[in-house]
């Protein structure tokens, strides 16, 4: 590897990771303040304009307090929890592409992380990964709400995230026929919804090639399935305070606290992200390369991609505010009865059509 | 279906709620250092020692409102009058006046109590202090001057105000029209520089129509 190809891998990594932490902060802040216009309050006024650094003046808090390690804790997985849940945040939202790539000189520089060819399996991996941050973290404690909140987080996983990787199979499957191949890689599915559905009938022209047309049933359980899979209202049994306490991180508290809430954070934002690049196509969209000026037009596909995971996000708080939280019953009845066999039938339908078009009917 | 039909219902209320504050139409706070809400006429706020316009005291010291008093926060000590030059217009004068601020209630039961009105209320509240010294105000700081200004602990504090300082509470007003029906459209207790000449409370006729076309506006 030459010097400039290393220069652009430290770039993408620290680009990337400048940008999600940006984002979470100014995310902790948009919730409380949108929560708070839905609940007719003002939200934090008090730290920079509108309140905008409140995020920043509690994380400095969080890390000047003590961190209280309880006796009866399991020391080495406590200690270890924490950064389990960090880590995968940060690695997942490396595999999403946040803008067009570009060139400078020779080389070319992808706005992503890094581009794996086998991305979403590995996103698949890594939120898997964050759940045991949750289970061990609950489990080490030592206590008996963080144990619930524990058990509570392994039972939901499992059932959601069944239901998560079904729906990405079927957008995987239609990805499959929208180009050379079938691809696991998060640049080339953004790559693959490029442009319009114009080549199907003149009148879709100007509906974007989004996967969320021909998938819409997909996206749906998707979405439900991530908000159970970031432990958000309505399904944020893990961590009920009216319950549980804290949920698994009752007995955290300072630093260790802090890493925990910025897990869930950007673990929101990168999952908004991954569906908005499975379904609204990432960072695509018009250009208008021809009369606008060309910073602008390569700064607007970043500008497509923050708007689409934005619309995701605030749909996050949104739900928050709305809904109350379910029972644990309904939990499963919902994970189990509902999304997984959708799914299942969701992959079927979505198979044998693409078949039908593909290869046309078995008997003509 | 049904159970999405209840979920948009949901999304809508809250999204309505969300609008609606941003337009500042539901939105009840007030950011109070910031915007003040205008007070009720009769609020309870800090304590005042009234003068005559001839620059008297009113007080006697006749001791009746530390007697009123139900948290037993008032201490006065009355002395004869100078005849020469006399303090108040009475016998005696309150020579010490002192009121401390952390065990009264604001009840304004001093102020019934007072046969001169001389101890009236203002609409101040903003009095916290930094030592407990502080929270006993002395003959100095209730007294107002000639000129019928009231002196403040701390005039410098931003949320020293001093016309509410100087708005009386307005106890006698309580005992006006809707009180007594020959004081109706009387302007009561007048002659007393600094709060002062208000105009008479509107009659009970007056104010039956008032809150008939308030209750007619917003149904």
């Amino acid at each position: 590897m030459s010097w400039p190809e290393f220069g652009i891998v430290v770039f993408r990594v620290l680009a990337t990771f400048v940008l999600l932490m940006v984002v979470t902060l100014l995310n902790v802040w948009a919730e409380r303040k949108i929560v708070a216009d839905m609940q007719s309050r003002l939200g934090p006024t008090r730290a920079g304009p509108w309140g905008i650094l409140q995020t920043l003046a509690d994380g400095l808090k969080l890390f000047f307090k003590e961190s209280v390690i309880p006796r009866k804790v399991e020391l080495g997985m406590y200690l270890l929890a924490p950064f389990l849940a960090v880590i995968p945040a940060f690695l997942i939202f490396m595999m999403v592409p946040w803008g067009k790539p570009f060139m400078i000189g020779d080389y070319e520089v992808a706005l992503q992380g890094a581009d794996l060819n086998v991305g979403l399996l590995f996103i698949l991996a890594m939120s898997s990964m964050a759940v045991y941050a949750v289970v061990l973290a609950g489990w080490s404690s030592g206590s008996k709400y963080p144990l619930l909140g524990g058990v509570r987080a392994t039972a939901q996983a499992i059932s959601y995230e069944a239901a998560m990787g079904l729906a990405m199979v079927a957008v995987v499957v239609f990805t499959a026929t929208q180009g050379d191949g079938g691809t696991l890689s998060m640049a080339e599915i953004v790559e693959r919804q490029t442009g319009t559905w114009g080549d199907i009938s003149p009148v879709l022209s100007f509906v974007p090639r989004w996967n969320l047309f021909p998938q819409i049933a997909a996206f749906i359980i998707f979405m439900i399935a991530i908000v159970a899979e970031t432990n958000r209202a309505p399904f944020d049994l893990v961590e009920a305070e009216q319950e549980i306490v804290g949920g698994f991180h009752t007995e955290y508290s300072g630093m260790r606290f802090a890493m925990f809430f910025l897990a869930e954070y950007i673990n929101i934002f990168s999952m908004s992200a991954i569906a908005a690049t499975l379904f609204l196509g990432g960072w695509s969209g018009p250009t208008f390369e021809s009369f606008l000026p060309g910073f602008i037009s390569g700064l607007l596909p970043i500008f497509y991609f923050l708007a689409k995971t934005y619309a995701i996000v605030f749909l996050f708080f949104w739900l928050r505010a709305t809904l109350p939280r379910l029972r644990y019953d309904q939990l499963m009845t919902l994970g189990w009865k509902r999304l997984i066999p959708a799914a299942l039938a969701w992959i079927v339908v979505s198979t044998v059509v693409i078949g039908f078009r593909q290869f046309g009917a078995p008997w003509s | 279906m049904g159970v999405v039909k209840e979920f948009l219902k949901g999304l809508r209320v809250t999204g309505g709620t969300m609008l609606r504050t941003i337009s500042g139409e539901e939105l009840v706070t007030t950011e109070y250092p910031k915007e003040m809400r205008p007070k009720p006429q009769r609020f309870h706020g800090r304590h005042v020692l009234n003068r005559y316009p001839d620059g008297m005291e009113k007080c006697i010291g006749c001791e009746l409102c530390a007697g009123a008093c139900p948290a037993d926060c008032i201490y006065v000590r009355g002395m004869d009058n100078d005849p020469e030059n006399p303090t108040s217009p009475g016998e005696r004068f309150g020579f010490v006046y002192e009121i401390n601020m952390l065990r009264c209630i604001f009840c304004a039961l001093c102020v019934e109590a007072c046969p001169t009105e001389a101890i009236t209320m203002t609409h101040l509240f903003e009095m916290s202090t930094t030592s407990r010294q502080d929270a006993i105000y002395t003959r100095e700081t209730l007294l107002m001057d000639e000129k019928g200004e009231v002196p403040h602990m701390f005039p410098d504090d931003e949320l020293a105000d001093m016309d509410e300082l100087l708005t009386a509470d307005g106890w006698v007003r309580a005992t006006a029209p809707s009180g007594v029906a020959a004081y109706e459209g009387v302007q009561m207790w007048q002659g007393t520089p600094g709060p002062a000449n208000w105009e008479p409370e509107p009659t009970q006729a007056e104010r039956d129509v008032r809150t008939q076309a308030k209750e007619e506006g917003d149904g």
